[in-house]
């Protein structure tokens, strides 16, 4: 197992303040290569030459700071395995955030789980199942996550950072209702300042650049939010 | 954030197959200025800014340096929707800082973004949504000076196989394309007079959405051979061309200018702002009308302001409170009347805010409203009321703008002395002029 481990494509980096002795523990015995960061500066400085192949994320301590990780990951490798560690008490955090993780531990954990679990992430990783797909499609609608591009029914839309960012996000999540608080906090991070019109701003811009015909793909609930696409109600 | 601000553009870059990216800044009165780099440049140029000689720009020569920097804001990237087919263009505003990196005194953009940052800092966002008056003209010929309208069309007039018509349909389109929302469009009073209403978005996108709005408009038109306008007062006796400024100031999700319980509806903090505009009023005025033609518009008859004074619902004072459509608060505002479109909107939005913030730090009281028809009193009742009139010229308001201590802090002492030196310039040689009016009067006559 040891030996198999310790092959390449083996390096696991973990976020934590501290990281825990339980996992520090299950990795090291099962014979895994990782390495404690605290930052997304750190984890890409210390990246082995053929890269990460999964990560496990504290979220107890710091959860912003872990979650920001998490995205940051996602943003420079969409195939890495992540996993993140949480107290019962954060169940919630993980609402809404499907896209930035790929399985969660609950701590504390029984070390036969934990390592069970790492052992799944890296393999349905590594194994040619798992084509991670980095397109999103919805109808006529078509997001290249990998190059940023975005399309209606072939045609190319030109779009602002943050409008292909807040269209990628509903796109991910069709059929959700999601209040402008939530798409303000997902979409442009807790440290603006703008308040929620800014999202009445921006959806009102896409609107206009999908046209007429593909307007309503966005449609507006009442004192709610918007949601994107049809209601998964039919 | 800001790292994957910059990847997405240069990733854009290379998958729309740009060719050559425009970097954009306004000079100090006013002027969108441009120059263009290749992609390849636009790495560096995100990172470190592009260097160039500003001495020929208006409003940014200085005595011993001059060279500033271009620095791209990656949020204001966009395609450009008339380029060349297969040969992708796009633009981005630039913030200009002096090779140390510090905000250059001279650049209008920086301005306004240190007067949005400073009410950030009490918690507000300053809204705006602009409603922008227009001429379409036919494009002048040599020898025939006075311009000729399209159409003799009037408000809301549907003509058959209206030109005008076709016009602002693409200029809305192309305006679409470049995140600029319209919320109405129509043929206004005089001949071949349009107006585009923008939705409100923050102050600084607007300032960045109007300019790209004047070069679309006469972009659109000079594409079918047809000259646009935003020159205050065209035709001499029709209503000239303003640009009325909706503004609301918001704290998080609330309308900081709503209260309910209020008889306008007017929150303590939105009477307060609008007594730092009325008190301010005649100061700023160089600035929302800066030209001589400015000063022709202001006059009584044509629906523009001439009287210091705010009512609900009376268009012939400076401000109004337009009833909120079913008492909606996020909708309740101001409306500031003066302004015309040839000003610099960077400029104009920051000494609104300015004037406003003024108002609430404070404390000012707000005067009556004024809902009588101003026009029809003589000056001894609009004494008595309080009532003070706008600046009469450039002149006028160029001699109030000099005295004032909030103008100067505002703009700071570099656009504050060019500004003066420079329209005092335009002043004298517009009063040494020898105009027709005067040829026919007097030539014959004495």
């Amino acid at each position: 197992v040891t030996a198999a481990n310790a092959a390449r494509g083996r390096s696991i980096v973990v976020f934590a303040e501290h990281v825990a002795p339980d996992v520090a523990r299950v990795l090291d015995l099962a014979g895994y290569s990782w390495k404690g960061v605290t930052s997304s500066d750190e984890a890409a400085e210390n990246a082995p030459t053929d890269g990460w192949v999964g990560a496990i994320i504290d979220c107890r301590d710091a959860s912003e700071a872990a979650w920001a990780f998490a995205r940051n990951l996602r943003k420079e490798d969409v195939t890495i395995g992540v996993m993140v560690l949480i107290g019962g008490g954060q169940l919630g955090d993980l609402d809404l955030r499907d896209d930035l993780f790929d399985d969660f531990c609950l701590m504390p954990f029984h070390p036969t789980e934990f390592e069970a679990r790492v052992r799944h992430l890296l393999w349905s990783n590594t194994g040619d199942t798992d084509v991670r797909s980095d397109v999103v499609e919805y109808g006529e609608l078509m997001l290249n996550l990998e190059t940023y591009q975005a399309t209606i029914a072939k045609r190319p839309l030109d779009l602002t950072y943050m409008e292909y960012e807040l269209l990628k996000f509903l796109a991910q999540n069709p059929g959700k209702v999601f209040t402008r608080e939530i798409l303000l906090s997902r979409v442009w991070g807790y440290e603006y300042y703008g308040g929620a019109r800014t999202v009445d701003v921006h959806i009102r811009r896409l609107r206009a650049k999908l046209g007429e015909e593909y307007a309503n793909l966005i449609a507006t609930v009442r004192s709610v939010g918007y949601r994107f696409g049809q209601s998964r109600w039919g | 954030m800001l790292d994957q601000h910059r990847d997405y553009v240069l990733r854009t870059v290379e998958e729309r197959g740009v060719r050559l990216v425009r970097l954009w800044f306004t000079d100090v009165l006013g002027n969108l200025k441009s120059f263009a780099i290749s992609p390849a440049e636009l790495e560096n140029a995100l990172e470190d800014g592009m260097t160039f000689d500003g001495s020929s720009i208006d409003g940014f020569s200085r005595v011993q340096e001059s060279d500033v920097l271009a620095v791209p804001d990656p949020d204001t990237f966009e395609l450009i929707p008339w380029s060349e087919p297969g040969a992708a263009e796009a633009r981005v505003f630039c913030d200009i800082q002096s090779l140390d990196g510090t905000p250059f005194q001279g650049d209008p953009r920086q301005v306004l973004r240190r007067h949005v940052q400073a009410a950030h800092e009490q918690g507000l966002t300053f809204y705006i949504a602009p409603d922008i008056e227009f001429f379409y003209f036919e494009q002048p010929t040599k020898g025939s000076q006075r311009p000729k309208p399209l159409d003799h069309g009037s408000y809301f007039d549907l003509t058959t196989r209206d030109a005008a018509g076709d016009l602002r349909k693409e200029t809305i389109r192309k305006l679409e394309q470049m995140s600029i929302p319209v919320e109405y469009s129509f043929h206004e009073d005089a001949p071949s007079q349009q107006e585009i209403d923008l939705r409100h978005t923050d102050a600084l996108t607007m300032a960045d959405s109007v300019m790209t709005f004047r070069l679309i408009v006469k972009e659109v038109a000079a594409s079918q051979g047809v000259h646009a306008t935003f020159m205050p007062k065209p035709l001499e006796g029709v209503q000239g061309s303003g640009m009325h400024l909706h503004m609301s100031l918001f704290r998080g999700d609330d309308n900081a200018f709503f209260d309910g319980d209020d008889e306008h509806q007017l929150s303590p903090l939105a009477k307060s702002f609008m007594a730092g505009l009325i008190t301010h009023a005649a100061e700023i005025t160089a600035i929302t009308n800066q030209t001589v033609n400015s000063y022709k518009r202001l006059v009584p008859g044509f629906e523009a302001p001439v009287h210091v004074s705010w009512a609900r619902n009376n268009r012939s004072g400076l401000i109004r409170v337009p009833i909120a459509k079913k008492g909606n608060p996020l909708a309740t505002r101001i409306e500031y009347r003066s302004p015309d479109p040839g000003c610099n909107p960077y400029l104009a939005f920051s000494l609104l805010l300015a004037a406003g913030m003024r108002g609430i730090e404070q404390g000012y009281e707000l005067p009556d409203e004024a809902d009588a028809n101003l026009f029809e009193m003589d000056d001894a009742s609009l004494a008595k009321l309080g009532i003070q009139q706008l600046p009469q010229s450039l002149s006028d308001a160029l001699r109030v703008m000099e005295r004032s201590e909030l103008v100067y802090e505002a703009l700071g002492e570099h656009i504050f002395e060019w500004f003066l030196r420079n329209k005092r310039r335009e002043w004298r040689d517009y009063k040494t002029h020898v105009s027709q009016f005067e040829l026919d009067r007097y030539l014959g006559s004495m």
